[in-house]
């Protein structure tokens, strides 16, 4: 091992050298061998970094890229309230959950994008139509998580709500919906990777405007900068995406982490 | 609350599982009953049906017959005359509440008025010794301090019995004694009824007014003895007393009989 | 027993709901055609060989995208959690390329390989990948220090502790990143014959639709359902069986 007692500015220079010597060197790779390759499908990245600024910031992110979040939003946040709501009430009944569960494990195992064509059908292409192709791909991890969630609650914390009389309200926001708040996290994470897909798919299948449809519209007429750019603004929405998951999970999960972090010490 | 009243009364409980290889019979046919600020521990070899006869009387457990009673009013189901203190502190505190969430949650739906409640809260927290982890979370402090919280919570309820699972059969041996005495401590300030269940033989006589022994396979009371030491007992003297002695073989002894056998008729105290 | 019949009960209900909507005319059957209908197509549908030889091709690309990303995902993944200098350089990078939505990539596989299954593979791989990684990179840092302070005091070689100490814990994680990876893969290989235009599943969907056969497309969104299904349960199978004889205690990260 290399590690030497290092002082903590030394440290603090290491850590960021780990942090962002990768991504740098990976930039400055792609410029040298977009310059010295031939195929046009790779451009600079100052390049693209430009065909950023011009199409992003300006007209297009109010025409495409603000509806785009809005439908992935409103998509999100119809799963989380629906799965949730579904889940603790599957969950809470055995005989429901028995009857339901061979079906809940068939519309899990539908491959999303596949309803898209199915909404088409049944509601046309407008805006509904969207948020409902990603509800019905983004429900069913944190509609199946919440079930499970509810279903493992401790009997011993069932036991103690039950001898104090906890009202069934109450039972609901100080124990199953925490109780089961850990699988749910875990369903809503794997619900945003979902809901991003089937937003970008649903667009490029079926829209005259959005992200998706404005990033095929640019591979379609070789308009590779452009393209690249809304590559690299969707992975931006992934990340950020994620970053605030991380952050929302944190402070849901704070109980659940330092427990633990206690129990594994 | 007039001492010396009965407060809960048992006659002929029965209890019996269905599973799938049968029934399964977890309480034979039992009978006691327990007057208003007693102390009584029930004390009997693993196995007999400890936990599911303080199921019955929490109205956790619908009994397969018998009848119960508390106050004159038979057990229906859990009512707010009684708490119970698992032996599993670990999983009957709620990790995403508080110490002082812990305490107030039974109190949430009962009508009072905030200043009240918090009054109780603190009341109770402090009852227990811990007013300086009001704010932690059950997982940051010890198993002893977690069933002190717990124990906390079932006072704050008020209940007219409290009703303890084996509560310390899962701490150390120092912290078990500093918990003994705290129920003791509670029971002689509060006057709170309290049954105690145990399989430790040395635990129900130092800290019971009376011991039930139970036996195994039918349950039954085995024998209903009275522990005559003086009220004032503490970990040493107490447990050096000859008369702590000769109790604890006795018990002792009926435990072995009971364990190894059909129960004999109750007998009474030596 | 009593399971079964509750669950048999489920399917059955929905059958019966399904075909009660076009039937009591709440939505036109040209838009929802009645349950018996899209049964009885897909009765038929299964005697035609073109259909299987459309499954087969989703198959194919399935299997080489899986393989494909499982083998870079169990090397570069091993060989990132053992070194910790490689762990601490590329952390950033992961972070940042594994929520890209890999059907961002779409544009750019059609511009490189045309509409060929060449295409579908560079997104089923990518989306793939990610999954048996994160899990390859869990089960590497899980092995016990013990267990490797043993190895290393007993002087095993860099291939015996591969072999003995790094493979068999790792391992179930690699089962629960393939689970997760092969219904990822499933996903993304009917995606891609969608919207790209290579021939197979997808594609049948995206024909069906354009020719308003309601009832075909009924027929194959149940026939992709039938698909996951079947993937997700030899794959929990595979994961469990390689369950029993290692006992992890792991995190909740398996579904």
């Amino acid at each position: 091992m290399n590690t030497r007692p290092a002082g903590p500015v030394a440290r603090a220079a290491a850590n960021f050298l780990f942090a962002l010597g990768l991504p740098f060197l990976t930039v400055v790779l792609w410029g040298i061998w977009s310059t010295a390759s031939t195929s046009r499908f790779f451009v600079g990245p100052l390049t693209i970094l430009d065909a950023f600024r011009q199409i992003w910031i300006g007209p297009a992110f109010v025409d495409d890229v603000l509806p785009s979040l809005y439908r992935l939003a409103l998509g999100i946040v119809a799963s989380i309230v629906l799965g949730v709501a579904a889940g603790v009430t599957i969950g809470r009944f055995r005989r429901l959950r028995e009857t339901l569960e061979p079906l809940l494990e068939f519309f899990r195992a539908i491959p999303p994008p596949v309803l898209i064509p199915v909404a088409m059908l049944l509601l046309g292409i407008t805006d509904t139509m969207k948020v409902v192709v990603i509800v019905s791909g983004a429900i069913w991890p944190i509609l199946l998580n919440t079930i499970e969630g509810v279903r493992a609650t401790d009997s011993v914390m069932v036991e103690t709500a039950d001898s104090f009389q906890i009202p069934s309200w109450e039972r609901l926001w100080l124990l199953v919906l925490p109780a089961a708040s850990p699988r749910i996290m875990t369903g809503v994470r794997q619900a945003l990777s979902v809901a991003l897909i089937l937003m970008v798919i649903s667009e490029m299948f079926a829209s005259s405007s959005g992200l998706g449809y404005r990033i095929a519209y640019f591979q379609r007429n070789y308009l590779i900068a452009e393209m690249w750019s809304g590559i690299l603004l969707l992975g931006l929405i992934g990340v950020s995406l994620a970053v605030l998951f991380g952050l929302a999970e944190r402070r849901v999960l704070r109980w659940y982490h330092g427990m633990k972090e206690i129990t594994r010490a | 609350m007039p001492d010396g009243s009965p407060l809960l009364r048992v006659e002929h409980l029965r209890k019996v599982y269905a599973t799938t290889t049968g029934e399964v019979e977890a309480i034979g046919d039992l009978s006691f009953t327990m007057s208003h600020g007693e102390l009584v521990c029930i004390v009997g070899p693993s196995g007999c049906g400890k936990t599911t006869l303080l199921k019955c009387l929490a109205g956790l457990l619908r009994p397969t017959s018998g009848r119960m009673e508390m106050d004159g009013a038979p057990v229906t189901g859990p009512s707010p005359a009684m708490a119970v203190v698992f032996q599993e502190y670990g999983r009957s505190l709620y990790p995403w509440l508080t110490v002082r969430g812990n305490v107030e949650l039974p109190l949430r739906h009962k009508k009072l008025s905030r200043a009240v409640r918090d009054r109780i809260v603190t009341d109770a927290i402090e009852a227990v010794g811990l007013p300086q982890a009001t704010l932690s979370h059950p997982w940051q402090l010890s198993g002893g301090m977690q069933q002190r919280v717990a124990i906390a919570r079932a006072i704050a309820y008020q209940p007219e019995v409290l009703i303890m699972d084996e509560p310390f059969a899962a701490v150390d041996a120092q912290t078990r004694a500093e918990l003994e005495d705290l129920v003791r401590l509670l029971h002689l300030t509060r006057g709170i009824s309290t049954v105690f269940v145990t399989h430790d033989i040395d635990e129900s006589v130092y800290l019971g007014q009376r011991v039930l022994v139970l036996s195994n396979s039918p349950t039954r009371v085995q024998e209903d003895l009275v522990i005559d030491l003086p009220s004032e007992r503490d970990q040493l003297t107490t447990r050096a007393l000859p008369r702590f002695t000769e109790l604890r073989t006795h018990i002792y002894g009926q435990i072995q009989r009971a364990r190894r056998g059909p129960a004999a008729a109750p007998r009474s105290a030596p | 027993m009593h399971k079964v019949s509750l669950g048999a009960t489920g399917l059955l209900g929905f059958a019966v709901v399904w075909q009660l909507i076009p039937a009591l005319g709440l939505v036109d059957p040209q838009y929802l055609p009645y349950a018996t209908d899209v049964f009885a197509w897909l009765v038929q549908e299964v005697r035609d060989l073109a259909f299987w030889r459309r499954l087969r091709l989703t198959m194919t690309s399935w299997a080489v995208g899986l393989a494909i990303a499982t083998l870079a995902a169990v090397v570069l993944g091993t060989a990132v959690g053992l070194v910790p200098f490689l762990r601490r350089a590329t952390h950033t990078m992961v972070e940042f390329l594994r929520p890209v939505p890999s059907v961002a990539l779409i544009p750019l596989a059609v511009l490189m390989f045309g509409l060929q299954m060449r295409a579908a593979l560079v997104i089923i791989v990518y989306a793939a990948f990610w999954q048996v990684f994160v899990q390859v990179i869990y089960g590497v840092a899980d092995i016990d220090t013990v267990a490797r302070d043993t190895a290393r005091s007993f002087g095993l070689t860099r291939r015996e502790r591969l072999r003995y100490l790094v493979l068999p814990t790792a391992l179930p994680y690699l089962m629960t990143g393939l689970r997760l990876a092969a219904a990822v893969a499933l996903i993304l290989a009917i995606t891609a014959e969608m919207v790209i235009g290579n021939p197979g599943l997808g594609r049948s969907i995206e024909l069906s639709r354009s020719a308003g056969d309601a009832v075909g497309l009924y027929g194959l969104v149940v026939v992709a359902g039938l698909l996951g299904l079947l993937v997700n349960i030899v794959f929990r199978f595979i994961e469990r069986r390689s369950l029993t004889w290692h006992q992890s205690v792991r995190s909740e990260e398996t579904r």
